[in-house]
């Protein structure tokens, strides 16, 4: 494979991460974080941001010793390697950002059990090669941190009138206080699968009736 | 990956992964524990001037079997033996910082609030955790009218939650209008805190003065007996 076919690929395999294949709109996984750090648009950043350090390392290692680890034992290694990185990040914030670390809380520990992470290592990381990997753990975190962001901005604006802190609305504005507690994480995210899906459909019909018209 | 791996092979992978995650885990901790540590401290000593107004120093005290002595405790923080006694720049007692804890509406909260020992007031309060609702139980530290509250608070009889709006006596606590068991917890975590620690507080400073520069705490030399 030519160096240009493989960074075409690889972009290819950052890009579906994003939308194709976005892991909360479209694979419906990790769902807990989803649901649980989303009532400000700062601790949906943070979270993500989290997710993407774990996930980007636990990939780059997993796949550069995918020749290494016998099958039998290649889950309990990829947890192995996947909690030493969150612990590793658990007290980088704790240290670096004691106020994130603290609105965060358990959910940071948490990232250990994100299907997202242990589900990109058993189908990717493990097949593919190191670049492809990292390029994958790149667009998946990057589309679960878009994910999240979506709906802890649209839960902060309703529910507290702000976003990344910043008041939008005055002090007239009754927040929508139910938007931040978890019932509006849920309805909110019903909402934003709807939209998502409601879009893809729409692109899939244009696209049979492209194709149909073009066969006409 | 093909075929059938040696137990040996496996057991060998699983130990070079757990030896490594270890190793690196070690590192890491080594490292930020210092900086976590400091974090810690300046968030206590922040809390401990922010709820004592005009104390610029301070210096714990910790309870032993009923006798207070200056030296700070157990470092578990779910100990609660350690006060803090704040003064200001002419050294005068500023009153005492009392940590305590309760159970809120949704969790434990930990708060901390300055007690003035002459004047028998509380003086402020800071929540330092709670899971209280977002947008209504969080308004315990959120809202500064009820914050307001704990700025010049008697303490005798005894601290009393009432309806928003309807404080008249020194004693009493406008609760958050929505959050009134978030608000009453509040007060029952001070009036706990008050029941244990005001009858160890001496009368007077029979710490010493303040010392020049802030000491190093004593390590306390031995258990008392």
């Amino acid at each position: 494979m030519s160096d240009l076919n493989s960074s075409a690929r690889a972009y290819t395999e950052f890009a579906k991460g994003i939308w194709k294949e976005n892991p909360v709109f479209v694979q419906v996984l990790g769902m807990c974080p989803m649901l649980a750090v989303t009532n400000t648009a700062i601790n949906a950043v943070a979270m993500g941001a989290a997710t993407l350090f774990v996930l980007v390392g636990s990939s780059f290692l997993v796949s550069l010793l995918r020749n290494y680890i016998p099958k039998q034992v290649r889950i309990s290694t990829y947890i192995v390697i996947i909690a030493t990185f969150v612990t590793v990040i658990d007290y980088v914030l704790k240290a670096a950002a004691p106020e994130v670390h603290r609105d965060l809380g358990a959910f940071i520990a948490l990232i250990v059990v994100n299907c997202l992470i242990l589900g990109r290592q058993e189908a990717f990381a493990s097949r593919n090669t190191v670049k492809m990997a990292v390029a994958d753990a790149l667009g998946m975190s990057a589309g679960f941190a878009f994910a999240l962001l979506c709906l802890g901005g649209v839960r902060e604006i309703l529910g507290s009138g702000s976003l990344f802190g910043i008041s939008l609305f005055g002090p007239n504005f009754e927040p929508w206080v139910v938007m931040i507690l978890p019932p509006g994480g849920f309805i909110m995210l019903g909402l934003i699968l709807f939209f998502f899906s409601w879009l893809e459909q729409r692109a899939r019909d244009r696209r049979a009736r492209a194709a149909l018209e073009g066969g006409a | 990956m093909s075929g059938e791996a040696s137990s040996a092979r496996m057991i060998a992978t699983l130990t070079v992964a757990g030896l490594a995650s270890g190793l690196l885990l070690v590192g890491v901790y080594e490292i930020t524990k210092p900086i976590i540590e400091a974090n810690n401290a300046a968030a206590l000593e922040r809390a401990v001037f922010q709820v004592l107004p005009g104390t610029t120093s301070m210096e714990p005290i910790v309870e032993r079997d009923g006798a207070l002595a200056i030296g700070s405790g157990s470092k578990d923080e779910e100990e609660l033996d350690t006060i803090y006694l704040g003064r200001d720049s002419a050294g005068t007692i500023t009153g005492y910082a009392i940590p305590w804890q309760g159970t809120g509406f949704q969790d434990v909260i930990k708060l901390i609030y300055g007690y003035h020992p002459a004047r028998g007031v509380v003086v402020g309060m800071e929540i330092l955790e709670s899971m209280e609702t977002p947008g209504l139980g969080d308004k315990i530290f959120k809202d500064a009218s009820f914050l307001a509250n704990f700025e010049a608070l008697a303490v005798e009889p005894t601290i009393v939650p009432v309806a928003n709006g309807a404080k008249t006596e020194p004693h009493q606590v406008d609760c958050i209008t929505g959050a009134t068991i978030s608000s009453k917890a509040v007060v029952k975590i001070i009036n706990g805190g008050n029941e244990h620690w005001l009858g160890l507080l001496p009368e007077g400073d029979p710490w010493g003065a303040r010392p020049e520069a802030p000491e190093p705490t004593p390590e306390p030399t031995e258990p008392t007996p």
